[in-house]
């Protein structure tokens, strides 16, 4: 088979960091290609360079797509051959149409005026190739990010896309959409699309890529081929981590003790539409020392319920009761949400976790600057000190706590949140979606500072989209559907078939499926 | 553990010269700038612009800038803006001349209910723009016409003045000389240049304190040869100073207000746990708000404060021209958020400094005084400085992308 894009010897320097040293890429005409590797090992420096983020001259190697050198000044030259790069966050007008968003920088014009007719006609066309089946008017901001994932996708194929590029395209999809997508995936390889699939979900991997690129630090450890017999998970594992993890999930001894947390009849509304319920009448209790897992698609309202407890962050018209420790408490502000002994670590920690312009120590500091301050004077060396405490701790890579978290990796920014959050000394952790577009590595770390918390007799929820974490780390596992509990289960006993089973069979679950698969 | 193998790679390296120079550009940068803009005015003025009076009266002329541009440097930094404050210049200093001329109010509690009014405008503002999440754009271009409607309504469209010579006096007072004639050095003001050369040394003593406090705690920081030099310069410059201002009146009244405030907020910005969370509120507000951080409040908090501090620059204002006019403190707003911009603020909030900001409002200061002595029309004035303003901006763009 021939290769449509080589490239050799890639690398890539920052001011004092090795980004890319001496990478080799080799993608086969028609092939799924999944590029692996920890955060910050250089997957997305390698794309840049690809797509002509970074221009030709500021890296040192060659790059040859369908066997002919290129030299890219920018995105449009890569655009024009057809490299087409979809990134993690998508680049998407959210106040615009799906037609109008597919048209960006292209639009269907002639001297300027749009011929709508024919860019909806278009627009339609290529909304069925991806299987979208809206309105091509629809808002962006009006679908799920499912949704607006295949739209990237349908504006890459109006571009005759000949290697597309996908980065973490499933981290924020719940498992229907993310099959979905692997299938559209699958059905471009047919139609001759080469794709390289940037991903950590290593379950995705096996099942659709033909060869698969492990990056460690900035270097290609290996490029193993699919075809040549299966590659066990813990295979790739070692390639990423260069060592074997005896398992994904790190023991503890679970001794739950008595009840820390409770919440009773927990209910809220949509901020915007009033007399929508999204969160309905939660009971769930959480033990000394125990990891209590919240399961659930995307839109079960589980974030919605944890933001509503936390100091009535998100939703109105809340109502129901918390209690710590058998006292009921007062959650109505974060302060006193904070104040009462919970914490809530966002899913989103580039828009509601950290502050990215500052630097680790100011963020690891925000929600207990008491802690570090006498009568509102901040003593700057002991916040030094406790930053540099958690960086030990959690082993957060930077090159001092004095960078900025903007430019940490994922799993890192996640650390430096969690810093936070430990920081401010809670006794009911909430955890949403921690390991979200994290490596691996980073995951097992963070699963052992949740160990360490409940060993400390700490009480966590965690929410995760991904099964396999929740039955690896919860005790116990709530599944959440539309907004209510549907049922409760130990994690010794839990499956995954067993938890989509009782989202599928809750009374609402077949319209939310419906819906999904719409 | 492998995880920690690799670690050594990425340890900081000894920080040398060069590279604290470079990541440090923008805060000497804007230093040696304003350096450079004196020395340049103070060349092609033929030695105008240092002499003790003009000294003086540049300091005069400054003093309400800068003290406003402290106020608008938190409300950049919350991530909002105020264009009300030329306004409220205006506004205040019309209720005072009407207290003080009309009702003959003593100048003291004229003052107070000065600042109160102050305090109260920036609560009526903030109160929006908080609370009802309105614009600060929007909230304070109204509160820009209305109260630039009331002045001209409370003055009935005249000027009114002169006032009393105590209240002349916080403007165009100088402090007292106990020192000068106990030495006998009639026509210096001995102790002006005192406090000019004690106050640099404590200062330069407390950062040795500083120093050496890190320096246990093994936290890098500024290379010794740069600290010792820019000491140095600091204790040279003010020292200087104090000596030109020494020899006229000695050390204007509004100049020992205006440090003591550059003083109060360069603490409290670096220093406190309120300026803290008013730098992460204009970093990220939601970050904030779910780290426990009333951000609402916060953002109250900077209008109140700016209303004080525009009050507090309506009565020097006043105090300096001895008479309330419905134009006082006509398009102030505009310098003072320069002074800011210039002095490094970024205008998506959460960045910027108090040091930076009254360095920006001194080159702005300098290059009016500069320029009208030479004889340049208020024309070509306008011209320069909106060119500076964008180049000083410019650079930090450019600086940023390279960073």
């Amino acid at each position: 088979m021939d290769s449509i894009l080589e490239m050799r010897g890639i690398s890539k320097t920052f001011p004092g960091v090795k980004a890319l040293d001496d990478v080799n890429l080799s993608v086969r005409e028609g092939e799924i290609h999944a590029l692996i590797g920890e955060n910050g090992a250089g997957k997305s420096t390698l794309m840049k360079v690809l797509s002509g983020v970074y221009p030709q001259g500021s890296f040192d190697g060659e790059i040859r797509f369908r066997g002919q050198p290129v030299a890219f000044r920018g995105i449009a030259d890569s655009e024009k051959l057809g490299i087409i790069i979809i990134h993690q966050e998508l680049a998407l007008v959210p106040l615009l149409s799906i037609t109008e968003n597919l048209f960006l920088g292209n639009e269907q014009a002639r001297r300027g005026v749009i011929d709508w007719t024919a860019a909806t006609a278009k627009a339609r066309e290529l909304l069925r190739m991806v299987g979208l089946s809206d309105p091509p008017d629809t808002l962006i901001t009006d679908i799920g990010v499912g949704k607006q994932q295949l739209v990237e996708i349908a504006k890459a194929l109006s571009k005759q896309v000949r290697l597309l590029i996908l980065d973490e395209p499933t981290a924020s999809l719940n498992e229907s959409d993310s099959d979905a997508l692997l299938a559209l995936l699958l059905r471009f390889k047919e139609q001759g699309i080469s794709s390289i699939l940037i991903s950590h979900k290593l379950n995705e991997i096996a099942k659709v890529a033909d060869r698969v690129t492990i990056l460690r630090d900035g270097s290609t450890v290996e490029t193993l081929d699919c075809h040549d017999g299966p590659i066990s998970q813990d295979r790739i594992i070692k390639g990423m981590v260069g060592r074997d993890l005896a398992d994904r999930y790190p023991k503890r001894e679970v001794r739950p003790g008595e009840i820390l947390f409770e919440v009773k009849g927990w209910s809220a509304d949509h901020p915007i539409h009033p007399g929508r319920r999204v969160v309905k009448d939660i009971d769930l209790h959480v033990r000394r020392g125990e990891v209590v897992g919240i399961a659930g698609l995307m839109g079960a309202g589980r974030t919605e319920f944890a933001m509503s407890l936390f100091g009535r962050s998100w939703g109105r018209n809340i109502r129901g009761n918390a209690y710590l420790g058998g006292r009921e408490i007062d959650v109505s502000t974060i302060r006193r949400a904070m104040d009462g002994g919970l914490a809530y670590a966002t899913e989103d920690r580039k828009h509601y976790g950290l502050v990215l312009d500052n630097d680790i120590r100011h963020n690891v500091t925000l929600a207990n600057l008491d802690g570090v301050a006498r009568r509102g004077v901040i003593h700057h060396e002991r916040e030094i000190e406790v930053a540099n405490d958690f960086r030990r701790r959690l082993r957060i890579r930077c090159s001092s706590v004095f960078q900025e978290t903007v430019n940490l990796s994922g799993g890192n920014q996640q650390k430096v949140v969690l810093s936070k959050w430990l920081f401010a000394d809670p006794q009911v952790l909430i955890l949403d979606e921690p390991t979200r577009g994290i490596d691996v590595g980073a995951k097992y770390e963070i699963y052992s500072i949740v160990n360490q918390l409940v060993a400390e007799g700490r009480g966590v929820i965690l929410i995760s989209s991904e099964l396999p974490e929740l039955l690896g780390v919860a005790d116990r596992i709530y599944v959440m559907n539309e907004g209510a509990i549907v049922a409760e289960m130990p994690a010794a006993e839990a499956s995954q078939e067993k938890i989509m089973h009782a989202i599928m069979s809750s009374a609402a679950g077949g319209t939310a499926t419906r819906e999904y698969l719409q | 553990m492998s995880a920690e193998l690799n670690l050594p790679a990425r340890q900081p390296r000894q920080e040398s010269m060069a590279r604290f120079l470079k990541s440090h550009m923008r805060d000497y940068g804007m230093l040696i700038s304003l350096l450079a803009i004196v020395a340049f005015f103070q060349y092609v003025t033929n030695g105008t612009l240092l002499q003790p009076l003009n000294l003086t009266n540049l300091v005069l002329q400054n003093s309400y800038i800068v003290i406003m541009a402290l106020g608008m440097l938190l409300v950049i930094v919350a991530g909002h803006i105020d264009l009300s404050v030329g306004s409220i210049v205006g506004f205040i200093g019309a209720l005072a001349a009407i207290l003080m001329v009309q009702f003959h109010w003593h100048f003291i509690p004229t003052a107070i209910v000065s600042l109160i009014a102050g305090a109260a405008i920036g609560a009526a503002q903030g109160y929006w723009v908080a609370y009802f999440r309105i614009p600060s754009f929007i909230v304070t271009l109204a509160g820009m016409l209305v109260f630039r409607g009331l002045s001209l309504a409370l003055l009935a469209g005249q000027s009114v003045g002169p006032f009393p010579v105590e209240f002349q006096r916080l403007s165009s007072g100088f402090i007292p000389d106990p020192f000068g004639p106990l030495a006998g050095t009639a026509g210096f003001h001995l102790t002006t240049l005192l406090l000019c050369l004690v106050t640099p040394a404590v200062m330069i003593g407390l950062s040795v304190a500083t120093r050496i406090r890190r320096h246990r705690f093994a936290i890098e920081q500024e290379p010794l040869p740069l600290f010792l030099l820019k000491s140095a310069g600091l204790f040279a410059v003010v020292a200087y100073l104090g000596w030109l201002l020494a020899s006229y009146k000695g050390l204007p009244n509004v100049l020992i207000i205006m440090a003591l405030l550059v003083g109060l907020y360069a603490f409290v910005t670096r220093d406190t746990t309120i300026g803290r969370r008013i730098y992460a509120l204009g970093g990220n507000e939601k970050a904030a708000k779910l780290s426990g951080i009333d951000t609402r409040r916060l953002s109250f908090y900077t209008f109140v404060n700016m209303g004080v501090l525009a009050a507090l620059a309506g009565l020097i204002f006043a105090a300096r021209l001895n008479t309330a006019t419905p134009k006082a403190g006509v398009s102030f707003e505009l310098d003072v958020i320069a002074a800011c911009f210039i002095g490094g603020a970024s205008a998506s909030g959460g960045v910027g400094r108090v040091t930076g900001a009254v360095i920006g409002a001194f080159i702005m200061g300098v290059m009016n005084n500069g320029m009208s002595i030479l004889g340049i029309g208020i024309d070509w004035q306008q011209v320069i400085k909106g060119l500076v303003l964008l180049a000083a901006v410019c650079f930090d763009v450019y600086n940023k992308g390279k960073a």
